[in-house]
């Protein structure tokens, strides 16, 4: 599964990645960080596509992700 | 089958690792990742003065790790004129709200486009002077509730929004003129290409290009940040059509990037 990181100390809250992602992967934390914001989070167990709309919206950069690539080995087909 | 996990979206080091005055949700933090995206790709980090304006992005040098000048209000193209001028080593572009550029610095912007200096402008254009508290900008549309205009923007006594893009395309100088928006993520890649394509005409020598883009200022337009973004497509695009207005290589019949 793909998944992203949320920066704690630079998400606002703004709640844009989340009116974005169309997984409904993104959650608010329940841990205020620094500038008293709860900052988003992933969902435990999102199914993040690694698409990257919420970071591409984020007005603060604070996302970044990571896609896993599901690569078929390549004698996989001759093995079966 | 094999797994690999791949960085797919990442923060560039053009912008420093400090967290913005901007209010939640302001485009500003987007165009500011697009611009530092923009210098990254074509590796100007370190041969590049960006000239900030008055406004909400005042502080931008603290957000851009690059050389920045200050200018006084709407000043920022004659600024960025002298050090391009003295300087034509170094990539130049200003950085300008509505406010800034449309406003009391109209004389600076359409003297430098007319001149074609071999500058490039990054316009930000969100309807508001945000910096100040919401006073009605020139960019304001006909209704549109400010702090200056609390029935709405009037015809008769206000007159109608200035659409820059439209306006400085008149000129014969200028090289590329777009506008462009933020509100969604196809948008936000048109965007960051058209300022590829304007910083790529300052590299060529080609002269000045001016990207303006359509940004959200939740705070005074008084909605939550998601709303905003779709309050673009919903008024400000009809106001202000998206598109290419000027493009001296397409009408050499180069190609545009
Ligand atoms: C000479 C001068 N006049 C007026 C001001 C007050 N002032 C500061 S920012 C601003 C307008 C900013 O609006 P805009 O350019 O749209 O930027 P935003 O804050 O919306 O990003 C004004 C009028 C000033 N700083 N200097
Ligand atoms: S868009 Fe960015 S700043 Fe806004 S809530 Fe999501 S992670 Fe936080
Ligand atoms: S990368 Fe795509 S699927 Fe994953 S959280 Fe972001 S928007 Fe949702
Ligand atoms: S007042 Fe508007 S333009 Fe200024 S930081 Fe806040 S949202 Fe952005």
């Amino acid at each position: 599964m793909s998944r992203i990181e949320i920066n704690p100390e630079l998400c606002k809250a703004c709640e844009v990645c989340l009116a974005f992602c169309p997984k409904d992967c993104i959650q608010q934390s329940d841990t205020l960080n620094r500038y008293g914001v709860y900052p988003m989070q992933m969902k435990e167990a999102a199914e993040c596509t690694g698409c990257t709309l919420c970071a591409t919206m984020c007005p603060d950069t604070a996302i970044t992700v990571y896609r896993t690539v599901v690569e078929k080995a390549q004698n996989q087909e001759a093995s079966t | 089958m094999t797994q690999t996990e791949k960085k797919v979206f990442a923060r560039t080091e053009v912008l420093t690792s400090q967290q913005t005055h901007y209010c939640p949700g302001c485009g500003h933090g987007i165009v500011h990742r697009l611009v530092a995206e923009a210098l990254d790709h074509f590796g100007l980090r370190e041969k590049t003065v960006c000239v900030a304006p008055v406004g909400c992005s005042v502080l931008a040098y603290k957000y851009l790790a690059i050389d920045m000048s200050e200018a006084a209000h709407g000043r920022a193209p004659a600024v960025a004129t002298g050090v391009k001028r003295a300087r034509p080593d170094l990539f130049v572009f200003t950085y300008q709200g509505d406010g800034d550029l449309a406003a009391i610095g109209t004389a600076e912007i359409v003297h430098a486009a007319n001149r074609g200096e071999n500058i490039s402008v990054v316009f930000v254009n969100n309807a508001v002077y945000g910096m100040t508290g919401g006073q009605m900008a020139p960019t304001t549309m006909l209704g549109q509730k400010t702090t200056t205009s609390p029935a709405g923007r009037n015809l008769q006594s206000e007159g109608s929004p200035i659409k820059v893009a439209e306006m400085l395309s008149a000129l014969d100088a200028p090289s590329y003129i777009a506008r462009v928006t933020v509100d969604k993520p196809a948008a936000v890649r048109k965007a960051k290409q058209a300022i590829l394509t304007a910083f790529q005409r300052q590299i060529d020598g080609k002269g000045f290009s001016l990207v303006e883009v359509l940004s959200p200022c939740p705070t005074y337009w008084r909605m939550p940040a998601a709303k905003a973004m779709s309050a673009i497509e919903d008024t400000m695009v009809k106001v202000f059509p998206l598109g290419v207005f000027k493009d001296k290589e397409a009408a050499n019949g180069n190609q545009t990037a």
